[in-house]
């Protein structure tokens, strides 16, 4: 009982910033932090199907970006916000099982299966930057080249295209989204497919061996990420008003990486936390323009890497469960459960 | 006739342009199963020495061919003792590593020489074909990336050196058994990879500029072409070039460069579906 409950506080938590933010922060705040949400949100894709499922997927950026940009021209041509959404989380499900019956019936390992989702989000973002010729475009919405697609309208009411929705409104859905997706993961992980994937991770060939098909279980919980990424880029399109190629680029598609090894590869929480710490760095660094952001960028990351290998989550948990033995005079560090 | 002459010239040289751009990581990733974001970075590092070199009145292919490979060869010295060192084995966090490593080295130089494109002229002059001209600088290029290449190949297989570091790559607890100092076969071999990595900037200083965004041009295609060629270190990547470079060549002179881009990388991708552990799996039977 005591277990439930823990798990379900960061959720809660997350539902009360959604409710009381809007009377708190300034919609300065709001924009940002509803922006970051929606980064967080697509990190959880990542952190599902690299933590939970051992898939090593460079290139989540790509479901990212086929998200936004499917919101973006669904939206300027339909003008309903709701069915862009929809068609923003299912395009990057149906490129990703495109994808991952690819990859994961020829038995790719590790790296491999790293670099090639790495180049298919470079390909994208190469085909997206060569899009400036107003020949390419979808509905009446050209593509943009290096630009993109500008005067994406925000979110709005359901079937009313008219009554868009005020920032606080976004902010509480992007927040009450966030918790939702991880309510939502967590909720997959602990059922019985969930606990087959957890094995795949540990080894893949116990798995087959023990009679699942482990093809179907990646490709699965690779769908699911894609969805919850391409989820992300749909809130983080109607945020931000505009998408561009850099949603396909490098930086992007390591930031994810970063986010879910800074918080705790195989965690939940600790992939939001970082998510939100670096992308609250990175603009305040860039606010202030005293120092170089990239030098401190750079700097903080590899301090964390030497200072804290595990990641966020487990380094916390560990200093805690230290003090808890310490407490009841036990000075050898608790044994964990594997 | 003399189109076609041009074309193969462009075929050699982006094959000679993708092998100088993989030598050094197929030191440190091909052999020691690092996976080097920071590589574009020290490609980037041997480009700033030559033109700084340059600029301070040393002569030009000196700085190039000498002091470049030195530079960076120490900064990857102080790298490897400093991160990596503590990272072996961790192949995730080694990548995180690295990659915050290239984004320090980044701003470090922006910080320092400034967002701005800087260069050095190496005029060799020009070689006529018919109506066409090639520079010939470029030929210098595919000549020195040959010998490279070559003499990379000699070092790992004819050499005591390279049968050691051959033998700490495949096995290291044996080899350390056998008495091989391990350590210290795994920083000489990230030293010369980010020596290697510093020569492939300098020598492409004078085509290309230097500015400090310059090594993400290179570092998706270096990865890409050191994986598809696999386990055989050099024949692997340089298989990889060969198939990689002409496409990309041809594409970028017919259509476009972004389409001579995607289309090597998408040429990578089908290859690794192909042959899932690389082109070299070919004649090294899978391993």
């Amino acid at each position: 009982m005591l277990r439930h409950i823990k798990h379900a506080l960061f959720p809660f938590a997350l539902v009360l910033v959604a409710l009381t933010g809007p009377f708190v922060l300034e919609p300065f705040d709001l924009v940002n932090l509803s922006a970051f949400s929606a980064m967080a949100i697509a990190a959880l894709g990542l952190a599902f199907a690299w933590g939970t499922l051992g898939i090593l997927n460079l290139g989540h950026s790509v479901f990212f970006g086929i998200g936004a940009y499917a919101y973006a021209i669904a939206v300027s041509n339909f003008g309903d916000s709701t069915l862009a959404v929809l068609i923003g989380t299912m395009l990057p499900v149906v490129f990703s099982l495109v994808l991952g019956s690819c990859l994961f019936f020829s038995r790719l390992g590790d790296v491999y299966l790293g670099v090639i989702t790495l180049c298919v989000t470079l390909i994208f973002y190469s085909f997206m930057t060569s899009t400036a010729d107003p020949w390419f475009h979808i509905g009446r919405v050209p593509l943009g080249g290096f630009n993109g697609v500008t005067a994406i309208p925000s979110l709005n009411m359901p079937a009313n295209p008219q009554a868009s929705l005020s920032t606080e409104a976004t902010f509480s859905i992007c927040l009450l989204a966030l918790a939702g997706a991880h309510v939502l993961l967590s909720l997959v992980r602990s059922s019985d497919a969930g606990r087959i994937m957890t094995a795949i991770r540990e080894s893949e060939l116990r798995s087959e061996l023990l009679g699942y098909d482990i093809r179907f279980y990646k490709l699965v919980g690779f769908a699911l990420s894609a969805a919850i990424a391409g989820f992300g880029g749909t809130l983080y399109t109607a945020m931000m008003g505009f998408v561009s190629p850099s949603v396909f680029d490098l930086p992007q598609a390591s930031q994810f990486v970063l986010w879910v090894i800074a918080g705790g590869l195989g965690t939940f929480v600790g992939p939001v936390v970082a998510s939100f710490a670096f992308q609250l760095l990175s603009s305040q660094l860039g606010a202030n323009q005293v120092f170089n952001t990239e030098l401190i960028f750079g700097a903080t990351i590899v301090l964390f890497v030497l200072l804290a290998p595990q990641g966020l989550q487990p380094m916390i948990a560990r200093i805690a469960n230290l003090k808890l033995t310490y407490r009841f005079g036990i000075f050898r560090p608790k044994e964990k459960a594997a | 006739m003399d189109q076609f002459v041009i074309l193969c010239f462009a075929v050699v040289n982006s094959i000679a342009l993708l092998a100088l751009i993989s030598l050094g990581l197929t030191a440190i990733f091909g052999m020691m199963r690092v996976i080097n974001f920071a590589h574009g970075e020290f490609i980037m590092l041997g480009g700033y020495a030559t033109v700084i070199a340059n600029h301070a009145g040393v002569d030009l292919w000196l700085s190039m061919l000498v002091v470049s490979p030195l530079v960076v060869g120490l900064i990857g010295a102080v790298v490897e003792r400093l991160i990596i060192r503590r990272l072996y084995g961790h192949l995730v966090t080694t990548m995180l590593a690295t990659w915050g490593l290239s984004l320090f080295l980044i701003g470090a130089v922006t910080a320092i020489f400034g967002n701005t494109t800087l260069g050095v002229s190496a005029s060799l002059g020009n070689i006529a074909i018919g109506a066409y001209s090639i520079s010939a600088y470029q030929l210098f290029l595919i000549a020195i990336t040959a010998l490279l290449v070559v003499f990379s190949l000699l070092a790992l297989h004819w050499t005591k050196y390279g049968l050691i570091a051959r033998a700490a790559m495949q096995n290291a607890e044996l080899a350390a058994t056998l008495g091989v100092d391990c350590d210290r076969v795994y920083a000489t071999t990230f030293i010369i990879g980010a020596a290697a990595s510093g020569l492939a900037g300098a020598l492409l200083a004078p085509i290309s500029g230097v500015l400090p965004h310059m090594g993400a041009a290179y570092v998706a295609r270096a990865f890409v072409t050191v994986i598809s060629g696999g386990g055989a270190l050099i024949t692997g990547f340089l298989s990889a070039a060969t198939i990689l470079g002409p496409v990309e060549a041809l594409l970028s002179y017919f259509a476009t460069p972004v389409v001579g881009q995607a289309s090597l990388l998408l040429l990578a991708v089908i290859i690794l579906r192909l042959f899932p552990t690389g082109l070299s799996s070919l004649w090294t039977g899978g391993r």
